[in-house]
């Protein structure tokens, strides 16, 4: 396995903001990665780093086996970036500028572009200032997979796309990741992440604080599990890992550790389980633990200011 | 809720947005008008002298072209004519581009919108513009006067002096309230509106130049297009000669036709369009495009024919002139001697043209400015960073513009040194022998114009975030040197810091190549710089 992208104690400040503190973040060659976190942490720097526009105050970046500031244009060949606010010029039409960012990455199949105007609807004649945010969107997006590139890096590409035009999207992720491309997708949209991303980083104030697989991060996790049994069911409340239990005679809601599945299905089994609902935890729990005691907070805040 | 509900708190939000910018103009402008008017006091205290120079100037074509009409040889009459011109310039802009920062700026960025959508009538924007741009046009005015009236000019002329700006200042608003309904850009509004600004000083030096002069050579009676101009409006006061508070009746009649004109072409238009419907564009660009150098040109070519339009006008009118020097020197031996003693070293109309293709030269570099100056638009924009995302260099980015703008400032030399050469060329029958000296005179202006676009190269490699203010600062004092130098009685390692200044005066004097490879060489170590400090820094958004 090759790495696409390798990032190590990465830090950026602009003035006295510290805008990555340190962030890690590992991209294996052919797979779709899952850059995840929310507003102002740190998800655009780093990529604006990885595209050599900013430069790194301290530590380690490299990208496709490069270094991103001093190789970037050799670099800037072999990938296509889709930006988080599309700008484009308002007196070009989309066709222009799609056909135009193609020419300067070196290239774009005619044939896959047609294709993908047709698959995201987007009528290439009319002028860019006519655009709706989501539209610009479909432009920049459209010329990214129409060229025949390693990387895409994607930043919060479906944001102001209707939920027709991002299931399209992720066809085409999809497709991408079949033909083997690497694909850098920075998102808070958790259930494109979840359908679409092999591994997932979670960012948090210019830090990651977890980086894996889905299965392995749905890991250090909790399942939700409801049960029916035949007789009266105790003792879940001394086994470890279960949490937030409420028992009603011989009906149980809990949320257990998924490490702790096994020993807590065994003990349930004594009770002659009758029905069994167990549901894993979505990338919105995993999520919200990690921001839970911010949002926490926030609660609290307000509860005093109210 | 009428069209006007809201006005009042769009005029403390427009004014809060300007609590530095509108002060730094006016307190620019005033302090010019009060070093001038000193020093003019300053300078000819001597009746006898001031009457030497009154006629002078109403018989020289440089200064009633420059510095417009000569109305007697009072102390004050004196500071009007040497003093002033310029000043109305100066408000004009400062109203031009104040009125479209609060108007279609608005309107282009979204933010006219948001506001829209509040409890705004449809007309509190422009009306709240124009409140706050006729504000600033008072307070100068107010100002202007008491500074005239500080060095001791009477005080009844001193307003009418200051009113006289003030209210040119109030007229260009208006003109701007009507560029920015048509115009779907700021760039677009700003534009049209600077072209409006140059028409009219045209028009007023041409009626000038071509006027008449009576009572002892010391009152010059404009031809009509100075009547077309309201920076001729302004001039045809006569402040402390005649004090026609009549002409202020044109003022007030030409700006509420031009608002109510805007008003109504406001109500005629959706928020954020202009008054053109948008055309769809071409599915796939044209070969020419695909290349970074190919959308530079996209983005600026309409910039440069604009341009070239009011450098073939501007030439073409001071070519079709140019004649008439000889009429006025053959008048009197006395004057052709006294001016020609003024002018330089070559003749009378050799000097002239030296004038006004040394005054094409600072336009260029206007141009020039403008120019590379859409490099910073198009980063804080942040357009740039999907280009750089692309295989293209910061180098070559960057050269794509700056290539456009050195070839561009060329061809607006050449431009006009051609206009003016076909003109007078055909005014006396010699075309084959104006136009190549006119044409070579004028490509002396263009080291000058590139040392200046290299300035704003290095303002936006060193310092985006200053770059518009540091590089039209820059062009602001050459153009002020120029015009006013001589007056301010600069020091000389002052008006040195201009490159305009060690330009020879072709085509009167002989070029000397030693300043022009210097000048070559500062503009090439300041777009170097540029390029270097752009390479080495973040992209930073606006």
């Amino acid at each position: 396995m090759t790495t696409a992208i390798s990032i190590s104690g990465l830090v950026k400040n602009f003035g006295r903001t510290r805008a990555l503190d340190g962030l890690d973040l590992s991209v294996a060659a052919g797979e779709v990665h899952g850059f995840l976190g929310p507003n102002g942490s740190g998800k655009t720097t780093t990529i604006r780093i990885l595209l050599g526009l900013l430069r790194a105050d301290a530590g380690q970046a490299s990208l496709l086996g490069g270094d991103p500031w001093n190789d970037a244009v050799e670099l800037h060949r072999r990938l296509a970036y889709v930006p988080g606010e599309v700008n484009l010029w308002p007196n070009l039409s989309g066709g222009e500028v799609i056909d135009l960012f193609g020419a300067l990455r070196g290239g774009l199949d005619p044939k896959r572009r047609s294709e993908l105007l047709e698959r995201f609807d987007l009528d290439p004649s009319k002028k860019c200032r006519t655009y709706s945010k989501g539209n610009r969107q479909k432009v920049a997006v459209v010329a990214a997979f129409a060229s025949d590139v390693e990387l895409f890096i994607l930043d919060e590409p479906t944001s102001g796309l209707d939920p027709l035009m991002e299931s399209v999207f992720q066809d085409c992720v999809n497709e991408l990741m079949q033909d083997g491309r690497t694909v850098l997708l920075s998102s808070h949209v958790l259930a494109e992440v979840e359908a679409l991303c092999d591994r997932v980083s979670i960012i948090r104030l210019g830090q990651t604080v977890e980086s894996g697989t889905l299965a392995e991060l749905r890991h250090l996790t909790r399942t939700f599990i409801s049960v029916e049994a035949v007789r009266p069911i105790t003792g879940l409340a001394e086994l470890p890992g279960v949490h937030d239990l409420l028992v009603d005679g011989a009906h149980a809601r809990f949320d257990v550790d998924t490490a702790e599945i096994g020993r807590t299905l065994r003990h349930l089994t004594q009770f002659d389980v009758s029905s069994l609902t167990s549901t894993p935890p979505t990338l919105e729990e995993l999520f919200l633990r990690h921001y839970g005691d911010e949002l926490a907070r926030e609660q609290e805040a307000m509860e005093t200011t109210a | 809720m009428t069209a006007f509900t809201g006005t009042w708190r769009l005029v403390r939000l427009a004014l809060r947005r300007d609590r530095i910018q509108l002060p730094i103009w006016l307190v620019s402008l005033i302090l010019i008008e009060a070093a001038t008017v000193s020093s003019i006091v300053g300078l000819y205290p001597d009746e006898e002298e001031r009457l030497n120079l009154a006629i002078t100037s109403a018989n020289s074509p440089v200064s009633l072209m420059t510095n417009g009409l000569v109305s007697g040889s009072s102390l004050g009459a004196t500071t009007m004519t040497q003093g002033l011109a310029v000043l109305g310039l100066g408000v004009a802009f400062m109203s031009t581009l104040a009125v479209i920062r609060h108007t279609r700026q608005n309107e282009e960025t979204g933010r006219a919108e948001m506001i829209g959508a509040g409890i705004v009538g449809r007309h509190a924007n422009l009306t709240a513009a124009l409140i706050v741009v006729a504000g600033a046009n008072v307070v100068f005015a107010l100002l202007a006067a008491l500074t005239l009236i500080g060095n001791d000019l009477p005080v009844a002329s001193s307003v009418l002096a200051g009113a006289s700006l003030g209210f040119v200042g109030i007229a260009f608003a208006a003109i701007a309230a009507v560029t920015a309904q048509i115009s779907e850009t700021s760039r677009g509004a700003n534009g049209m509106a600077a072209a409006a600004i140059g028409l009219a000083f045209l028009l007023r030096a041409v009626g000038d130049v071509a006027g008449k002069t009576v009572e002892g050579g010391t009152k010059t009676i404009s031809a009509w297009p100075s009547w077309l101009s309201p920076i001729g409006w302004s001039q045809q006061t006569r402040a402390y000669d005649d004090d026609n508070w009549w002409v202020f009746g044109i003022f007030v009649v030409t700006v509420v036709g031009l608002v109510g004109l805007a008003f109504e072409l406001t109500a005629h238009r959706d928020v954020g369009a202009g008054m053109r419907a948008v055309r769809p564009g071409a599915t796939t660009a044209p070969p020419g495009l695909l290349s970074p150098l190919g959308l530079a040109w996209r983005l600026q070519r309409g910039v440069l024919f604009g341009w070239a339009v009011a450098m073939l006008v501007l030439g073409a009118t001071y070519g079709g002139v140019g004649d008439e020097i000889a009429d006025m020197v053959s008048d009197s031996d006395e004057m052709a001697d006294l001016i020609e003693r003024l002018g330089g070293a070559g003749t009378l109309t050799e000097s002239y043209f030296a004038t006004t293709l040394a005054f094409g030269g600072i336009a260029a570099s206007g141009y020039a400015i403008q120019t590379l100056l859409r490099m910073r638009a198009e980063e804080a924009a942040m357009r740039v960073e999907p280009v750089l995302a692309t295989s293209v260099s910061r180098t070559r980015w960057m050269w794509s513009h700056i290539v456009i703008a050195m070839l561009g400032v060329t061809a607006l030399v050449v431009l006009m040194g051609l206009s003016t050469g076909l003109t007078y060329g055909l005014v006396i029958g010699d075309v084959g022998g104006q136009v190549p000296p006119l044409v070579g005179a004028a490509l002396v202006q263009v080291p000058a114009a590139l040392a200046l676009a290299g300035l704003a190269v290095a303002a936006f490699g060193l310092l985006p975030h200053r770059a518009v203010a540091i590089a039209w600062t820059g062009f602001a004092l050459c153009l002020l040197m120029g015009q006013l130098g001589a007056i301010l009685d600069l020091p000389q390692a002052v008006l040195n810091l201009s490159p305009f200044t060690h330009l020879p005066a072709a085509p009167a004097d002989d070029v000397v190549a030693t300043p022009l490879i210097m000048l070559l060489v500062v503009a090439a170590a300041l777009l170097a710089t540029g390029m270097a400090a752009f390479r080495r820094r973040d992209v930073a958004q606006g």
